[in-house]
């Protein structure tokens, strides 16, 4: 047993009358010197016997089978007597399940042919992923118009309860990240400006920013990365746990169920955050032009009056087209999740960094078309 | 039999706020046996199993293994002590980062001081021996059936040879032929590496083939903890109902049968 002559090393004697004792610990401790001597032995044609063995365990085991080949073990084994019964069975048990099949072996590519089948596949798989992506809002829209009309069908518990979460919850950290986004901003236009004197078009350069792009780019990157990430791992973790196969075999729809409440929290969410991060930024902006500029905040908000208001409902239609890009996003990549915990962490930084590119190539389509549009 | 106690559980309390598990519990686990371990659902099976291999701090009284309290050991010997044992999870718990054979591989590496291709021949043996068919080595557990999953992580937990193997409910998900060559392996290690194992169980037929003694969880503590014929003598309704049960009755038989 294991206890038993603890540090003794595994070896082989030669007997006088020609049989070869096999002696000492064959163990998973030993297995380096066994390694080693098996590899400058060669397997004697002579008798050999195991009962002498001290300690013997399954990593012994398996070195002696690979020594002696598992024919020549069975043959040992059909024929040694003095073997203690639990050894036999030990190795017994080990010849059977050694002889199984041996694994495939993997075939050879070359690097180039390999280089050129990832390039194939990354290709198929982004082309499939935006094919995927359009089927997902098909899906998303035809339940929305299809729960649309009837009113019983709305799930407004859940839907107050995502708003909580990505709405009130994201309020602090959205107002703090615009309000210093304003304030460097204000700094920014205060330096280069103030070399040609035009210090007081700071305001302007700090509400056109907020107002147009900042306000909303930022909210929805914040939420692409608090609230994508969470959307992902929410369903990705259903999926893991098969929570939406148990949905749809209770005839539920997990698109309905779990998708519409997320997607419209996200609607009704994201322009309130803009505007809360326009605010900010402003207030940032107000600060900085104060301290350092020395305008006053009764002519700042003149300067800012005189903004108009197209501006702000340049940036604010932006709004539900990123909620909506946030929240597919974060649903499907939850959806594509398969069984383990690794993918639901590899899907999760996919929809944020998916949210985020969609988020601000988006974004400069937009500012092209209202720059062609003179808006 | 050798009556050397490996694991002594000594007034051993566990409660979840209010919820009280166990109180005052009692058991000893000798080297060398298979003890197995029943009780009705909520009644601490896997809360045991947990307190004893140290991770859970139990409310009260204490777990000796080897004669030493893990909790109150340095990370040195704790770690020592921890490589004899082996513990197969309920639902596996396979790294699922890692492949099958990578899984099985990792003890070997990391305590055994094997080179990687080392351990990984000598994981390649032991998923043999657990019965897992041979292309499985290369799959990520997200991919195995349930069965393979128990096959898997019982390779894992017999990576180091360890002295003691914690089994929680190893049979359950598997097919009965699936489960009768469980049993058969298990009792041929049992034999050939000396292996103590401390086995909660459903499976009627296991407690009966493969068990020396059962342990009876009920009432918040052992009720009793002896051979499996003066368990299923015992006069409690619980156990009567468990063990003479139509279900508890064909698994008796059958054994009685070979």
């Amino acid at each position: 047993m294991p206890s038993t002559a603890q540090e003794s090393p595994p070896q082989i004697t030669r007997e006088q009358d020609g049989r070869v004792l096999l002696q000492g610990n064959w163990t998973l401790p030993q297995h380096a010197a066994l390694k080693a001597m098996l590899a400058r032995t060669e397997v004697p044609a002579a008798d050999i016997r195991l009962h002498t063995i001290s300690a013997l365990d399954t990593a012994g085991a398996a070195q002696l089978a690979n020594w002696l080949g598992i024919e020549r073990l069975e043959q040992m084994l059909a024929q040694e007597t003095e073997l203690q019964p639990e050894r036999r069975a030990l190795l017994q048990t080990l010849t059977r399940a050694l002889k199984r099949e041996p694994p495939p072996k993997a075939e050879r590519i070359s690097p180039i042919r390999q280089a050129l089948t990832l390039l194939g596949q990354q290709t198929e798989q982004l082309g499939r992923h935006f094919w995927q992506l359009s089927g997902f809002i098909g899906l998303v829209l035809q339940s929305l118009f299809g729960i649309l009309l009837r009113p019983s069908r709305w799930r407004i518990t859940a839907l107050v309860n995502q708003i909580h979460q990505t709405g009130l919850d994201a309020v602090p950290i959205v107002a703090l990240l615009t309000f210093l986004v304003g304030a460097v901003v204000a700094f920014l236009g205060a330096t280069v400006l103030g070399e040609f004197g035009a210090e007081i078009y700071t305001v302007n350069l700090v509400a056109y920013a907020f107002l147009r792009e900042f306000g909303v780019i930022l909210a929805a990157i914040l939420l692409a990365g608090r609230t994508a990430s969470a959307f992902t791992a929410q369903i990705g973790s259903m999926k893991a746990n098969e929570e939406l196969d148990a949905l749809r075999t209770l005839g539920l729809n997990p698109i309905e169920l779990l998708v519409i409440p997320r997607v419209l929290a996200l609607l009704i969410t994201l322009p309130l955050l803009t505007f809360v991060a326009v605010m900010s930024g402003l207030i940032g902006g107000a600060l900085v032009s104060l301290v350092s500029l020395d305008i006053p905040i009764s002519q700042y908000l003149g300067i800012l009056a005189d903004v108009p208001i197209k501006h702000y409902v340049v940036g604010l239609v932006k709004a539900p087209i990123f909620a909506f890009v946030v929240a597919v996003i974060g649903c499907m990549e939850g959806f594509k999740v398969s069984g383990s915990a690794e993918s639901v962490g590899r899907h999760t930084t996919s929809s944020v960094v998916q949210s985020i590119f969609m988020v601000i190539l988006l974004d400069a389509v937009a500012a092209l078309f209202f720059m062609e549009m003179g808006w | 039999m050798n009556r050397d106690t490996i694991i002594e559980v000594r007034d051993l309390c566990n409660r979840f706020g209010r919820n009280v598990v166990h109180e005052h519990l009692d058991l000893d686990l000798y080297r060398g046996e298979i003890m197995g371990v029943v009780g009705g659902s909520g009644t601490g099976k896997s809360v045991l199993l947990r307190s004893i291999v140290g991770l859970k701090r139990p409310s009260a009284g204490e777990v000796k293994f080897f004669g030493q309290n893990l909790l109150t050991l340095d990370a040195g010997a704790r770690a020592r002590l921890e490589q004899r044992m082996g513990v197969l999870f309920q639902g596996g718990a396979l790294f699922s980062s890692l492949t099958v054979r990578e899984n099985v591989a990792l003890p070997l590496i990391e305590h055994a001081g094997l080179s990687r291709k080392d351990a990984e021949e000598l994981a390649e043996v032991k998923l043999a021996l657990s019965g897992l068919a041979s292309h499985a080595g290369d799959l990520y557990p997200a991919s195995l059936s349930g069965g393979m999953v128990k096959r898997a992580a019982l390779a894992r937990a017999l990576a180091l040879d360890p002295d003691v193997v914690f089994l929680d409910e190893p049979t359950a998900g598997l097919d009965p032929i699936g489960a009768a060559a469980f049993d058969q392996l298990l009792l041929t290690l049992q034999k050939a590496l000396g292996l103590t194992v401390f086995m909660v169980t459903h499976d009627l037929d296991s407690l009966w083939t493969a068990c020396d003694r059962i342990a009876v969880l009920s009432q918040k503590r052992v009720l009793v903890a002896d051979t499996p014929e003066r368990v299923a003598a015992y006069d409690d309704e619980w156990i009567q109902n468990y063990f003479n049960g139509p279900r508890g009755r064909a698994a008796y038989s059958a054994v009685q049968g070979n």
